[in-house]
């Protein structure tokens, strides 16, 4: 069903929205497209015509700095018009439906629909009820999928470890409230990674996490022995008021990332973080800035792996 | 009124044991005899049931035909013709209407409503609590008067144990039957789905099992202490199913039903966000569904119910978690019912009872079955035609069903409620 909903008749990507139902070929594909724009940043002129004259919007129902910014560059560099909302300051807060946004904007000959929402399922809905010319990539849709993100992050271990066959991959933090996680644990094991833990205490592990291809430690100590990519994740300060936790600082003691804890872990190991990073909850300053930091490099990815998966999105319509 | 003639049908009937091929008679409203020909019978309609089945009406525990209130989603029009083509001939109506049926005005609105739409048997649940607020009794003597079968709080929890246990001793005080959905608000913690796997992969929010159990654990040391007659509606796990079992070898007076499309589907057949599998309780594992059957098989669960919820377009259509939950369920009670038979899970007299006979003693309500003198509520099936579930077939307002576009096999034929032919296909 959702593989379905995400490819064309040929397999080709139509929608994006979460890994699941995606092959290791398309994904790998993806990385390699992506590759090839790396470059574009450095250049004097910083565009590539692949999305001229085509109409992107950017629907974001959730705040976000990073990712609506690298969505945003990324279609600028393939030369689209971007229109970015967000939508908890528009009409929303007036009370017209998700549905009835959607239709707005369709009437305004848009081609692409690229959406952030609070709700699990949203990017999938409007998937389904857009017009069939138009592609939607899901941004973060509440605590299913955020795709591109785990993409960005395959990018950024691939250029680093070249491989995954080999590497242990350790996801540390809100596992429970994380798209995220959900979406880099999906691609890691398409991708073939050795072994992906997930560090967290058990308020913030999903019932039966197990299920994801995953192993389970409540132990920073022990689960981050022969890792070789630390992923941190956000905590929210709202965790605490749920009863989730009872405060950062026992948090940080047990879970945060140290210099000294990070040595527990292979020497050469990379430290990532989808941000934004709550310096001194899940990470202290030292290492997030550190030499095995690739934080900020994540983030620069993100923006070529975002011009890939739209220029992808957008092949039936003859980019590409 | 008239004299109905049923011949040649296969007459089941689990409380008077019968189950043969012969007639039935019905005269002034009631059935008159089965089999023998009563002198100087003189039917004015012949119903030939050659090669279809003849058994009691059936009766629903839990339905919502959203009048009062809601009447764009369904109005009693539409929904009373959807139980009579589906043979059901007495529904409960539970009581999270708008107005909610805590006053004997909402309830006297219900049965008036009931009447013109041409089906009398629906008997509204009283909510146990004002407003199913949880807070203060409703006037529960006030509103048995006024037609109420039972009292209950439909999907509100009662947070306060105190108040719960209040409510109970006040119904048992007045012989109320309290019909409960066990569910622990604050573990239920606004879920859409249950907490297992497929949560998990989705990152929707789940509801866990023992949301239910702990609140029929609870409930249950209540009626030892209130001495309340209690039915449980809608059990979704196994657990709970263990719990009755419990409870009654222990001596308490509990009766529980499934609801029809627990017996079927688990978490594994919801189809990614697609909100016609959001239900509450919602859908859980293969091992819950097995353990249904065997309950309901072994009698531990003793009744079926719709648990019908008729939802209009926009309740359902939007992110998952943001949608209604609910599944329009009347007209593929008997198909499914019949599956269940078919998968040997029980036998079609089990089926059946679970539809009449065990619903009419869960409501002391004198139906639920052929016997000289009752009400003639009776429906007439044939087991083996196959329909699709599609526009052509369906008389719900709510389309809102995972079985959509499914072709079932068992389809009513006739339904007579009191005596009138209320359906014939």
């Amino acid at each position: 069903m959702l593989n379905n909903l995400q490819l064309n008749s040929e397999g080709k990507l139509k929608h994006f929205l979460s890994i699941e139902g995606l092959n290791k070929s398309l994904l790998t594909e993806i990385l390699d497209i992506a590759e090839s724009f790396v470059g574009i940043g450095d250049h004097q002129i910083k565009k590539v015509p692949l999305l001229r004259g085509k109409t992107i919007v950017n629907l974001f129902f959730e705040n976000s700095t990073r990712t609506r910014t690298t969505f945003e560059l990324a279609a600028k560099r393939l030369s689209a018009d971007v229109l970015s909302i967000s939508i908890s300051t528009s009409s929303t807060s007036k009370g017209e439906s998700l549905l009835d946004t959607i239709r707005n904007l369709e009437a305004m000959f848009v081609d692409m629909f690229v959406v952030r929402h609070a709700i699990s399922g949203a990017a999938h809905f409007i998937a389904q009820q857009t017009a069939p010319h138009i592609s939607v990539i899901n941004a973060g849709d509440g605590q299913h999928a955020h795709p591109t993100q785990a993409m960005l992050d395959m990018f950024t271990i691939r250029q680093i470890k070249k491989d995954f066959s080999n590497l242990r991959v350790a996801i540390i933090g809100d596992i429970l409230h994380s798209r995220v996680a959900r979406s880099q644990i999906q691609a890691l094991n398409i991708l073939g990674a050795a072994e992906i833990r997930v560090i967290a205490p058990k308020t913030l592990l999903p019932a039966h996490v197990e299920s994801l291809g995953v192993n389970v430690s409540h132990n920073l100590n022990a689960g981050l022995k022969d890792i070789d990519v630390v992923i941190m994740l956000r905590l929210q300060k709202e965790r605490m008021s749920s009863a989730l936790l009872p405060s950062e600082s026992e948090y940080f003691k047990c879970f945060g990332l140290t210099e000294e804890k990070l040595k527990i872990a292979k020497p050469d190991a990379i430290v990532m973080h989808p941000g934004p990073i709550n310096r001194g909850v899940e990470i202290h300053s030292k290492v997030a800035d550190g030499p095995q930091s690739v934080i900020l490099k994540q983030v620069s990815n993100g923006i070529a792996i975002r011009m890939a998966i739209m220029a992808m999105a957008m092949q039936k319509q003859g980019a590409m | 009124m008239d004299q109905i003639h049923i011949k040649q049908g296969r007459i089941i009937d689990p409380v008077n044991n019968i189950n043969y091929i012969g007639s039935v008679y019905i005269a002034d409203g009631k059935i008159i005899s089965v089999t023998h020909e009563p002198a100087g019978f003189k039917p004015d309609t012949i119903i030939d049931a050659h090669s279809q089945i003849v058994c009691p009406g059936f009766i629903d525990l839990s339905t919502r035909l959203r009048q009062p209130g809601q009447s764009r989603k369904a109005t009693f029009k539409s929904e009373t013709a959807a139980a009579a083509s589906s043979g059901v001939t007495t529904m409960c109506l539970q009581p999270d209407t708008s107005p909610v049926i805590d006053t004997p005005a909402v309830a006297e609105l219900v049965k008036d409503l009931a009447e013109k739409a041409n089906y009398p048997q629906i008997h509204p649940i009283a909510a146990l609590t004002r407003n199913l607020e949880g807070t203060e009794l409703s006037a529960m003597l006030s509103l048995k008067q006024a037609g109420c079968i039972a009292v209950g709080n439909a999907n509100q929890s009662v947070k306060n144990l105190l108040i719960l246990r209040r409510a109970m001793e006040y119904a048992a005080s007045h012989d109320l039957l309290v019909m409960f959905r066990p569910n622990d608000f604050w573990l239920g913690n606004n879920g859409c789905v249950h907490e297992g796997a497929f949560a998990t992969r989705y990152g929707l929010p789940g509801i866990p099992e023992e949301a239910e159990t702990i609140a029929l654990a609870q409930c249950l040391e209540l009626v030892g202490l209130t001495g309340c007659r209690v039915h449980f509606g809608q059990l979704s796990c196994k657990r709970s199913v263990i719990k009755i079992f419990q409870a009654k070898k222990y001596g308490l007076h509990v009766s529980a039903d499934v609801a029809i499309h627990q017996l079927h589907l688990t978490e594994n057949d919801i189809i990614p966000f697609d909100s016609n599998y959001h239900v509450l309780p919602p859908l859980r594992t293969e091992a819950d569904r097995q353990y249904l059957r065997h309950g309901l098989a072994s009698g531990t669960l003793n009744s079926i119910c719709s648990d019908h919820q008729p939802h209009d377009l926009d309740a359902k259509l939007g992110a998952f978690p943001e949608t209604e939950p609910g599944v329009s369920s009347l007209e593929t009670l008997l198909p499914l019912m019949l599956k269940l038979v078919a998968d040997q899970a029980i036998t079609l007299e089990q089926g059946i009872a679970s539809l009449s006979e065990n619903p009419a003693r869960v409501l002391h309500i004198k139906s639920g079955a052929l016997t000289v003198g009752f009400a003639a509520d009776v429906c007439i099936f044939d087991p083996e035609l196959e329909w699709r579930v599609n526009s052509d077939n369906w008389q719900s307002r709510g389309v809102n069903t995972p079985f959509w576009g499914k072709t079932l096999k068992g389809r009513v034929t006739h339904t007579i409620q009191a005596g009138k032919i209320i359906h014939c296909l």
